[in-house]
Order: C-alpha cells, then structure tokens, then sequence
C-alpha cells in the first residue's frame, strides 16, 4: 500500500494514533415494512413488495410497525441504552430516486435509543445513539461500467424501500483495525442473539460506514473521513489500515486532511473521494406530521426485559468457564451463528463419553469448514452425530485420523458415525492380545532393524523404531489403536 | 411590522429554490423574497408571545403509540404500478442519470 520501509513504519505506529468511529446500519428482521403491510424481503423479483405507503402515492398514510418498536427495546436493553419516554419521527429532505417520496423517515434529535456501550475485548466503546429509519430503493446505474456518474440512466426497485433500519452510531472509541473489526463481529452476534437481524453484510442487512481520522497521541481529534462501501469485515479493516496510511503521509506532508466522503475500492485496495458537491448537506428535517410519537409502556419495556436472551458477551464467559476453552475458540464459536447452539446440544449429548473440549475442537474446525463451504446453517446439523463421533473416538473405537473422514461422511449424508464405522469396517483393534501378537511377529522379521536400533545413537534409534511403528501399523491395516501399539512396541523394544 | 423582506434575504430565497428544485426568474426571486417576509413577519408576531412553558408541538393531537400489527397484507400489481411510470425496464422504474451522490 506504501512504500515506505518496516522502520519507518514503526515509527509511525509509535507517534500517531488512529481514531475509528462506526455507524453501522442493521435491517430488522421484522415480517413486514417499517410502515406499511408490505413484505420485509430480500431478493424478490423487482416491485413486486410495494404499495401506496412505500411508493409514496398522494393520500397515502405511514402507520408504525409495532414490532419495530419491540426490537429497538430489545436494542436497547442489550447494549444498554437510555430509551426515553418518548421519541418522534422526521423528515429529511433530499432529491435523489431511492426514496420516492422525496424524503426519508428517520430519527433525528430526539432517537428511541441513546447513550449506550458495547464491551469488546475489555475496552468499553461508547454508543452514542440508536435510532429508526426507512432503509430506501435499490438503484442499478446502466451505461458507464455500472459507474453512477457515467451511467446513462438507472434503474430502480422499491423493494427495499421501507424496510426498517436500525442506525447504531458509535462514540470515536476505536483506536485500530482490528478494534473496529471486533467490534462489528460483537455487534453482530449480540444483535443475532436478541433475535432483530439476521446480520447478514453480504445481503447488505448490516452495512457499515467508518468515521476515520489520524492524530498524535494525546492531541485533540484530526480532521475524519467518512469510508462508505464496506461490504465485509475484512474490508472494514482495510479501508480503516488504507486511511491510517494515506492520512499520515498527507499530514507528514504538511498538506490537510480534508473532511469528506470517500468510497472504499475493493479491487484496487484504495479509498476514493466521492464527487464533491457545491453545497453542504441540507436535509431541512422537519417532525414527521403523519406520525405521532413513541412512547414504550411499562408493560412493554418490562415484557422485552424479561424475554432477553442470554448475550453473546455472558455466553462466552460461560462457555469459557465452563468448559475449559480459550478465548479464541469461545470467539469463533460465537462468530458464526448457531454453530454455539449446535456445540452446546452435543456437549449434552455426549454423556460423559468425552469432554466438551472435543466437542468445540471439531465444531471450530470440521463442521465450520462444512458449514462455510455449503453455507448451511449450524442449526440443520445433528449435534447428536457430533457426540456420538467424540464418543466413539473417547473410547478408542477409532483414531483422530479415521474420525475426520467419519465426520465428513456423517455431516454429507446425515448419517451417524456408528453406522459409518460399521459398514467401512473401520473399528480400531484395541484388543491388547491381538495387538502384541501383531508386533512381536514384526520384530521377528526385522530383526536386522531391531538390531541396528539397539546399537544405535538417538537419531538412528528414533529412525528404526518409527520405521517398525509403521510396519506394526501396515500389518494391522492401520487399524491398530496408536496409543496402545506405541505402549506395545516400546515395552517390547526395552525387554529386549 | 418591520420592513418587508427583512427576515429573508434574497440569498436565502434562492438557496430554498435551489433544494425545492424550483427554477425562478429573477422577478420571482425578487417577489417571493418579499411575500415570503410578510409571512414570516407573521409568523414573527407568535415568537413573541411568551412559551416559556409550552412543550413544543410535532402533532396537534394528543396521542402516542399508533400501531399496526406486523401481518403482511397484499401489495400492489406490479405491471399496474409500472404502467403509470414514465419509462421502465426489467421490471424498474427507468429514471434519468442520477447526478449528486445517494445521501
Ligand atoms: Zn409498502
């Protein structure tokens, strides 16, 4: 990205400090629009979910989804949000096709949700506020490469238009990439945890805008830019890394960093400026008059307390506790959606036949390399496979190795691993006698070898005694119990 | 009652024109700087009354929390819908090159 050299670079790292705010837009998950009774859909065919409402028709009246409001309660219970007695909507005003009516509502001065936190990894980062909106239609720009400002005319469908939002904005409390990326992935999971989202950054359900600006340590705040177009994590973290840069080399420069909007290019790994416009933004908000306020009963705010799941942050200090795993596997377990839920059925499952360890060894590593390549869901897996899989590798019945190709047989065909075992035959001997009898007649045969290791240094005995280990293994038709046959061999190595 | 136009400039007037969209001449300009002054003179003499104490109206009527249930009903045809737009294609709404940035 630059080319300046590794010692320059930490140099840098050492004066300057990166500051990252995010707003990050969520689609709820609601049955139907924000206003009218029009599916909440992705992926329909082109105008086929509107109405008078959401098009904008003369005459036609906005009436508040009462789920909407449930969900931002919900919002606002999990990040711990002030929700006021009330909270009214606006008009902002703009002349652009995505929203037919020529203005979008939204929350402007007086939110559903203000003044919240979000821990990621022990550091608290400050959420500024929380509030609704219509989300708007979808343009595709023809001519020019797909480009907006080359295009010769676009195309738009109102499918979209009126889907509910949340916007969640944070404090600038971010300091890194890596921060910001950590931060979205809690987000995530705790918003698909209360159950308002599905999240999904590649269906454009969460989509996230970095507020980015550089500064020496203990200075006042730089000038920002705003990235917009990130369409992933990874993106995220290195649209932030690609300003970090270019604002440093700006300001070592001695030039300026300007305030503005840029667009983060994915192919060629830059940020761009957006076309600079003649005038600041004026949206002239105004209170919606067709909307009366919000104004959450104690039933209802009582009703969402009590029907809270248990948050992904709580989660992992349990599974953590519980079950003796790290950090990074309890943070890879939550990442993916369900994949906790399905470990946490088969840690149930096992009935003592092995721990919960084995259990989220193959759930973070197997069954999430099946999830990610088939994109199912954790949740149409059998848990109970994956335990009777551990189980069968707990008591020897089979070896680590044969247990992948079980699995991978087992999550395919939704077969159970017993059944699997059985008809390839693949039950491991771990019968003690037939073992010993196994390698004593490979010893007689090798006795050259058996010689050589015993007059032999370390290196040429730890080369002998593998190369009769894997003449002990081929007479067992690699069936033989690894522990027990390495126990077996060197018993018999050192009686002589 | 001050001098009309003096709560408006003519600056003003034009920049509000712009955001509307609206193109006016400049005799337009000129007398919708002043109408608009008389209005907002009117408008002037409710600021000074004192509401020191009144909560601030977004809605004339008392009421919060109107809601609907979140049951999807059905939308409208769209074949129908597309047969009053201007210009269509592939089932969209065909609109001139967009210029300015999405807000
Ligand atoms: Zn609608």
């Amino acid at each position: 990205m630059t080319d300046t050299t590794d010692t320059a670079d930490a140099s840098r790292t050492d004066q300057w400090e990166t500051v990252v705010g995010l707003e990050v837009h969520v689609e709820l998950a609601t049955v139907t629009k924000l206003f009218c009774a029009c599916p909440n859909l992705f992926g329909a065919e082109p105008n086929t979910n509107i109405c008078p409402v959401c098009l904008g028709l003369p005459g036609s009246l906005p009436v508040l989804n009462e789920r909407v409001v449930e969900f931002a309660l919900r919002v606002g219970e999990a990040f711990h949000f002030d929700v006021p007695e009330r909270s009214i909507f606006h008009r902002k005003n703009y002349f652009y096709p995505d929203m037919p009516k020529d203005f979008q509502t939204t929350q402007y001065d007086e939110p559903i949700c203000l003044a919240g936190w979000l821990d990621v990894d022990g550091v608290r980062v400050g959420i500024t506020r929380a509030h609704l909106e219509e989300d708007t239609g979808k343009s595709v720009h023809l001519g020019g490469g797909g480009r907006i400002h080359d295009a010769s005319h676009s195309l738009v469908d109102y499918n979209r238009a009126g889907v509910p939002l949340m916007e969640i904005v944070s404090e600038p409390d971010m300091r890194s990439s890596e921060q910001a990326r950590r931060y979205v992935e809690e987000l995530r999971a705790t918003l698909l945890a209360i159950g308002v989202s599905d999240v999904k950054m590649e269906e454009g359900s969460l989509r996230v805008d970095a507020n980015i600006s550089v500064r020496h340590y203990g200075d006042e705040f730089g000038t920002r830019a705003e990235i917009k177009n990130v369409n992933s994590l990874r993106s995220l973290a290195r649209a932030i890394d690609y300003e970090h840069d270019r604002q440093i080399e700006m300001l070592e420069r001695g030039e300026r960093v300007k305030q503005e909007t840029r667009h983060w290019d994915e192919e060629a790994g830059c940020t761009r400026p957006g076309r600079s416009k003649e005038e600041p933004d004026d949206y002239r908000y105004f209170p919606e008059p067709d909307l009366v306020p919000i104004a959450p009963s104690a039933e209802l705010r009582a009703h969402v307390r009590a029907s809270m799941p248990e948050l992904p942050a709580a989660q992992r200090t349990r599974l953590i506790d519980e079950w003796g795993i790290n950090d990074h596997e309890a943070g890879v377990l939550l990442s993916t959606p369900g994949l906790a839920e399905y470990a946490e059925t088969a840690v149930v499952a096992l009935d003592g036949g092995g721990t919960p360890k084995d259990v989220v060894n193959w759930a973070t590593n197997d069954v999430l390399s099946y999830v990610n390549e088939t994109g199912l869901s954790p949740a149409l897996l059998a848990p109970e496979m994956l335990a009777e899989l551990v189980r069968l590798v707990g008591d020897g019945t089979i070896s680590r190795n044969q247990a992948r190709d079980v699995l991978a047989e087992s999550l395919r065909e939704e077969k159970w691993p017993k059944a699997i075992v059985s008809e390839r035959g693949l039950a491991q001997v771990s019968d003690e006698g037939a073992l010993g009898a196994a390698v004593d007649d490979v010893l007689a045969q090798n006795a050259d070898a058996v010689e050589e290791w015993r007059s032999g240094d370390d290196k040429v005995k730890k080369k002998k005694r593998g190369f009769l280990m894997g003449e002990c293994m081929k007479a067992l038709k690699g069936q033989g119990n690894p522990q027990l046959l390495n126990r077996l061999l060197d018993e018999r190595l050192a009686r002589g | 009652m001050s001098e009309p136009g003096a709560r408006i400039t003519r600056a003003e007037v034009t920049h509000v024109a712009r955001l509307a969209r609206l193109a006016l001449t400049d005799d337009e300009a000129d007398s919708l700087t002043r109408e608009l002054g008389v209005i907002l003179d009117n408008a002037a003499r409710v600021s000074a009354l004192d509401t020191a104490g009144v909560p601030p109206t977004a809605h004339p009527v008392p009421l919060v929390n109107v809601l609907r249930a979140d049951v999807p009903k059905p939308c409208l045809d769209r074949d129908e819908v597309l047969s009053q737009a201007p210009a269509v294609e592939d089932g969209r709404f065909l609109v001139p090159r967009i210029l300015g940035e999405e807000p």
